[in-house]
């Protein structure tokens, strides 16, 4: 107990840094919000008195005190460009990215582990060769390129997917889920090459420890040897799964672009267009914060993998 | 077909039922829907706050305006049932039609009427010109008021039915009282759809139901005028930035209608037997120069680019095919618009580069750094600019292209400083008719000398010539005036045009009064399937 | 960068017999196939881009509207793009963009998290706020911190680089901090230190010849990465200014056409695909010619 509320205290300086650099970064922007948002016609006195009424003339660190205070009481701002509060914004957008990225990593851990583990099973085999390749192969292929190539296949050469968009789970989980498949194929591939890379390194050393062995020596079979082996090799892993959920984050925002879905990673690439500051910097604070909150669950977890592990 | 569909479902996931994964269960929501891929995203729901044709298109759909142009471009009253003036012209009554509500049901008044009247009279350029003529509004009863100009103004029904820039929408008092400094964030009006706020996804989508409260005129729609009784329950406004995407999913019946095809998708939709394409509206590009700055703060050296601009190059760069575009159009006023004239035109009608060396010469440009701003995230604005840049070098001009989104370029063009101090000296933009088609509608032609345009362009003469034409006593006087004023604008260069194309729309075949679409705006009263 | 395992089928093969000749050379080349693959195909790459002025067949940036979307002709091997540029003189550039971006990123995200990685490995001090700051800029996703930086500077290929530097620093800190700690408690520079060397030069003697070769590899697969993000932040229309003709600019600009011009993104992603292909191959035949045991840990 003293070591979750120990790692707890812990998550606070990096979210604090966090909040400074997210903070500071966007103000130092030279795109006039005011000016952009007034218009075409505007005159200058417009602008400036839009500026005032965003509170946009205020010194930074005032800004900033204002910004942190809000913050605590859940309170994310207003959009600058359409004046819905930010919370709202994300509400309307959550829903897709968090379909995308729990499926993904669905996809992933049933695929990914197997596929591994089998190829360190089997080291040096054509299916641990094609394994790599396919591994090396996903690192290497840019995302949105990999998502055209889907989208020209699977949706405009034979229409069985919708080219874009995201239709809500309300609405069906089939026609839910046929919106996401693509982009959750799109999204998968590279965390699947991660995955399994990482599978496959962590299980092959594990394969040549002596108390495997000795269980292979003692007439084991086959699967039990391998979950013998999964389960040592879990903690490094949930580790990269962990780790690679930045990466999955990142990768949202790329497949919705490229799929044109509604989501926060879609939202963030819009705001930066428009310099709207209160949305980029919720989204960058609070993917920052899941990816930390993320690890620290996974971190908390280990004992249940390794009982081993002492805190 | 249920058949692949299936198929497809199986080899993905192996087993979903077949029922959920019909296209029914996709799409509808209750009632008669239209769903349109809008031209832009919908980011401000004030009208009377910025002239963005996408926040216009929202104001037509939740408020209604006191006048409105009809096909013809005559004004017509809309929310007015009578109206009556003076022999002298100054003074006005107008009625409002018995019965108009907002759609909180509360009923349309006078002060209603005047408070919006009176915001908009601060905002747009006929607004500001009826207040140069001394106009003044008062309350007779809830449904009448009357107004009263110092001076006689002969064109109040075409400010009133202004189409573009800023319409006089009519707005609740409580509404238009608001201060002007920042956007109205709520809508409340007596137009014939509601806005569903809980429903909107900016960057995404808006959603608009039928005004139950709307009274409609008994005379059939034409232009904004008439009925705008809608045949349909809800309108979806989908944003979709992605042409591929936008233009796959009208193939796929995902949607019905696209508000503005992106040229490059003309033909192969023209190809789809199941799509109809149509033309909707024309439009303008233009060249904005820095008439602070050197080196076209020298008319000469303005002179020069107009000289050496090819309008069907700068078109083509934009996307638009041969038969969207014209191979050159000789007015500021739009071709084929009331107000079409060739005054003055005759010697810029072919790109002359030698001619364009000659002036540039004349002008003494020293080889200043010529500051473009080329935005990036629209496609037709960046093949503009690009081929600004292009016309530059070619007559030898020293070209610094600065790159940015198009939020940046409205940011950076309000700036005054000099071009290497973080101001600039060219850039593109496009305008659709209504705001090109006058001395006074067209925004770059408009403002006086000392005015707060981007490139501030002063011409004592232009400026004389405008106040002429909006007091011509009558059309022939307004012709000649318009003319004159043309023909200096030709020589003094406040911008440039560089072409006049259409934009094209494209709708499923089963959505019927396409042809009744006017002036490049999606009336969708005018639609049904 | 990503943890990656590497010894592919040759770790675990049996060892070769050895009944036949073969040359030294041929045996060590055979030992490291990836290696020779990826330095070959980079090398490839390189060549097209140095040289780019010479090969390339017209101005990459000549536009001609009247020519615009043209299929790979004798005259546009590639085709021409929705300007009428040349898609092939563009993407032989581009690859100049991507290799700058790579080596730059590699090297300077390398120098920096060196320098930052050593003071917080030996200067107690430092290390819990060097730390801090790294894990707070790591826990922010890379691509949508540098996505943030690049709206607040101009866009330029030198404030790209640096919005890529960013988020890849922590990684070499990380890394070098680790070995840093293990090196600390060695006996050699418990010696030196002892003898009362000063700590630069403990430091430049006998810690940083110990991290030459897991360094090495690290800023490989940096270099792949800082590409793909290039190429990523230029796709979404926040990176190199468009001007400048880069692969990631390149599909921005065809993407819009996908249906009717493929031709557009499809050669400037086919090369960025090889170029990043190779810099990993390169990655993961340097890991395991110079060190297999770091598969774990890079």
């Amino acid at each position: 107990m003293g070591y979750i509320l120990r790692r707890l205290v812990a998550t606070l300086p990096v979210m604090a840094v966090v909040a400074i650099v997210v903070f500071l970064l966007i103000h130092l922007s030279p795109g006039d919000p005011a000016a952009l948002i007034a218009g075409d016609l505007a005159t200058e006195e417009d602008i400036r008195n839009l500026r005032e009424t965003l509170g946009l003339n205020q010194p930074i660190w005032q800004q900033f005190m204002i910004w942190i205070g809000k913050l605590a009481t859940g309170d994310l701002g207003t959009s600058i460009f359409t004046q819905v509060p930010v919370t709202t914004l994300l509400g309307q957008r959550i829903e897709p990215t968090l379909s995308i990225a729990l499926v993904t990593m669905l996809i992933t851990v049933v695929l990914a582990i197997p596929l591994g583990t089998l190829a360190a099973y089997r080291a040096g085999s054509l299916i641990d060769r094609l394994v790599m390749i396919f591994a090396v192969l996903a690192f290497s292929v840019p995302a949105f390129l990999v998502g055209y190539l889907l989208i020209y296949g699977f949706a405009i050469r034979l229409p069985w997917f919708p080219v874009q968009g995201y239709v809500g789970f309300s609405e069906g989980a089939g026609p839910w889920l046929r919106s996401i498949v693509l982009p959750c194929v799109n999204l998968a591939l590279v965390y699947i090459a991660l995955i399994t890379r990482m599978t496959r390194a962590t299980v092959l050393e594990v394969l040549h420890e002596d108390y495997i062995r000795t269980a292979r020596a003692k007439g084991l079979g086959v699967l039990s040897v391998l979950l013998h082996a999964l389960r040592n090799a879990a903690v490094p892993i949930a580790t990269t799964v962990g780790m690679g959920i930045a990466l999955l984050i990142g990768g949202v925002v790329v497949t919705e672009t490229v799929f044109a879905i509604p989501g926060a990673g879609r939202l963030v690439v819009d705001s930066v267009q428009r310099h709207d500051y209160p949305v980029i910097q919720s989204v960058l604070l609070l993917s920052a914060g899941v990816y930390v909150i993320i690890n620290l669950l996974i971190d908390l977890s280990y004992r249940l993998f390794d009982p081993r592990i002492q805190y | 077909m249920m058949k692949r569909r299936t198929l497809a479902a199986l080899a993905a996931f192996g087993a979903f039922t077949l029922g959920t994964l019909s296209p029914q269960a996709m799409a509808q929501a209750p009632g008669k829907t239209l769903r349109m891929v809008a031209h832009a995203d919908l980011k401000i729901i004030d009208p009377t706050f910025t002239t963005a044709y996408i926040s216009r298109n929202f104001g037509y759909m939740v408020y209604d305006t006191l006048f409105s142009q009809d096909a013809s471009g005559k004004p017509q009253p809309q929310m007015v049932e009578k109206y009556s003036q003076s022999d002298d012209h100054k003074q006005w009554t107008f009625t409002l039609r018995p019965g108009l509500k907002f759609s909180d049901d509360s009923a349309v008044t006078s002060a209603d009427a005047i408070a919006s009247l009176q915001r908009w009279t601060s905002r747009d350029s006929f607004g500001r010109a009826m207040v140069a003529g001394g106009v003044e509004w008062k309350a007779v009863d809830p449904r009448t008021f009357t107004m009263t100009l110092a001076q006689p103004f002969s064109m109040v029904l075409d400010a009133l039915a202004k189409p573009s820039g800023y319409p006089a929408f009519v707005l609740p008092e409580r509404l238009a009282k608001l201060p002007t400094t920042s956007p109205i964030n709520e809508s409340l009006g007596s137009g014939p759809f509601i806005f569903k706020r809980d429903e909107w996804v900016p960057g995404n989508k808006a959603v608009f139901v039928r005004n139950p409260q709307y009274v409609p005129r008994t005379e059939a729609p034409s232009g904004l005028a008439g009925s705008k009784a809608s045949k349909f329950d809800r309108v979806e406004w989908l944003y979709l930035p992605d042409s591929n995407s936008s233009v796959a999913a009208l193939q796929r019946g995902e949607v019905d209608y696209i508000e503005s095809v992106p040229p490059d998708y003309i033909a192969p939709l023209r190809a789809n037997k199941d799509i109809k394409v149509g033309s909707g509206g024309s439009f303008q590009a233009f060249l904005v120069l820095n008439h602070l700055h050197p080196p076209f703060n020298n008319i000469k050296a303005r002179q020069a680019f107009q000289a050496a601009v090819n309008q069907e190059k700068f078109l083509a760069a934009m996307g638009y095919p041969p038969d969207m575009r014209m191979a050159y159009c000789h007015t500021f006023f739009i071709c084929g618009s009331p107000n079409d004239t060739a005054a003055g035109s005759q010697a810029w009608a072919k790109p002359d580069l030698a001619k364009a060396k000659a002036l540039l010469a004349e002008s003494g440009y020293k080889g200043e750094k010529v500051v473009i701003l080329v935005p990036t995230d629209i496609t037709y604005h960046n093949g503009s600019a690009l081929m600004a840049a292009q016309t530059l070098r070619s007559i030898g001009m020293n070209v610094d292209t600065q790159s940015m989104d198009w939020a940046s370029v409205t940011a950076r063009r309000a700036k005054k400083e000099a071009p290497s101090a973080g101001g600039w000296n060219v850039y593109v933009t496009v305008a659709g008719e209504f705001d090109a088609n006058s001395p006074v509608t067209n925004a770059y032609l408009s403002p006086a000398c000392g005015n707060s345009l981007p490139g501030w362009p002063c011409d004592k003469q232009l400026d004389e010539l405008r106040t002429a034409w909006l007091q011509s006593a009558n059309a022939t006087e307004r012709k000649q005036r318009l003319d004159a004023f043309q023909a200096r604008a030709f020589e003094a260069v406040p911008y440039i045009n560089a072409g006049q194309y259409s934009m094209a729309y494209a709708a499923r075949t089963n959505i019927k009064g396409l042809d009744k679409l006017w002036g490049g705006m999606p009336l969708v009263w005018m639609l049904d399937k | 960068m990503m943890p990656s395992s590497a010894p592919s089928a040759l770790k675990n093969a049996p060892p070769g017999d050895g009944t036949v000749f073969v040359p030294p050379r041929w045996r060590w080349a055979r030992k490291h196939p990836t290696l020779i693959l990826g330095a070959v195909l980079l090398l490839v790459v390189a060549f097209v881009a140095l040289a780019a002025p010479w090969i390339a067949t017209h101005d990459p940036q000549d536009i001609d509207p009247l020519a615009r979307m043209q299929l790979p002709s004798s005259e546009h091997w590639f085709g021409t793009d929705a300007l009428g540029r040349d898609v092939f003189s563009r993407t032989v550039w581009g690859g100049r963009v991507s290799l700058i971006v790579g080596i730059s990123v590699a090297s300077v995200s390398a120098l920096l998290g060196v320098v930052l990685g050593l003071l917080a490995g030996f200067v107690r001090r430092l290390d819990g706020i060097v730390m801090r700051i790294m894990d707070g800029l790591m826990a922010i996703p890379g691509i949508l911190l540098a996505i943030a930086l690049m709206a607040v500077i101009r866009a330029s290929l030198t404030t790209v680089i640096v919005a890529i530097i960013v988020p890849e620093v922590p990684r070499v800190v990380r890394l070098v901090r680790s070995l840093a700690l293990t090196l600390r408690e060695q006996l050699f520079v418990e010696a030196a230190h002892a003898v009362g060397t000063r700590l630069p030069t403990i430091l430049l003697r006998h810690v940083l010849p110990n991290m030459v070769a897991p360094l090495v590899v690290q800023a490989t697969f940096i270099a792949a990465s800082a590409v793909l993000l290039e190429a990523a932040l230029s796709f979404l229309g926040v990176g190199v200014p468009p001007t400048t003709p880069s692969w990631g600019n390149m599909m921005a600009e065809g993407r819009n056409f996908v249906a009717v011009a493929f031709h557009i993104i499809l050669y400037p992603g086919v090369l960025l695909a090889v170029t990043v292909l190779a810099i990993n191959l390169l990655g993961d035949g340097l890991r395991d010619a110079l060190d297999p045991r770091l598969a774990r840990q890079l």
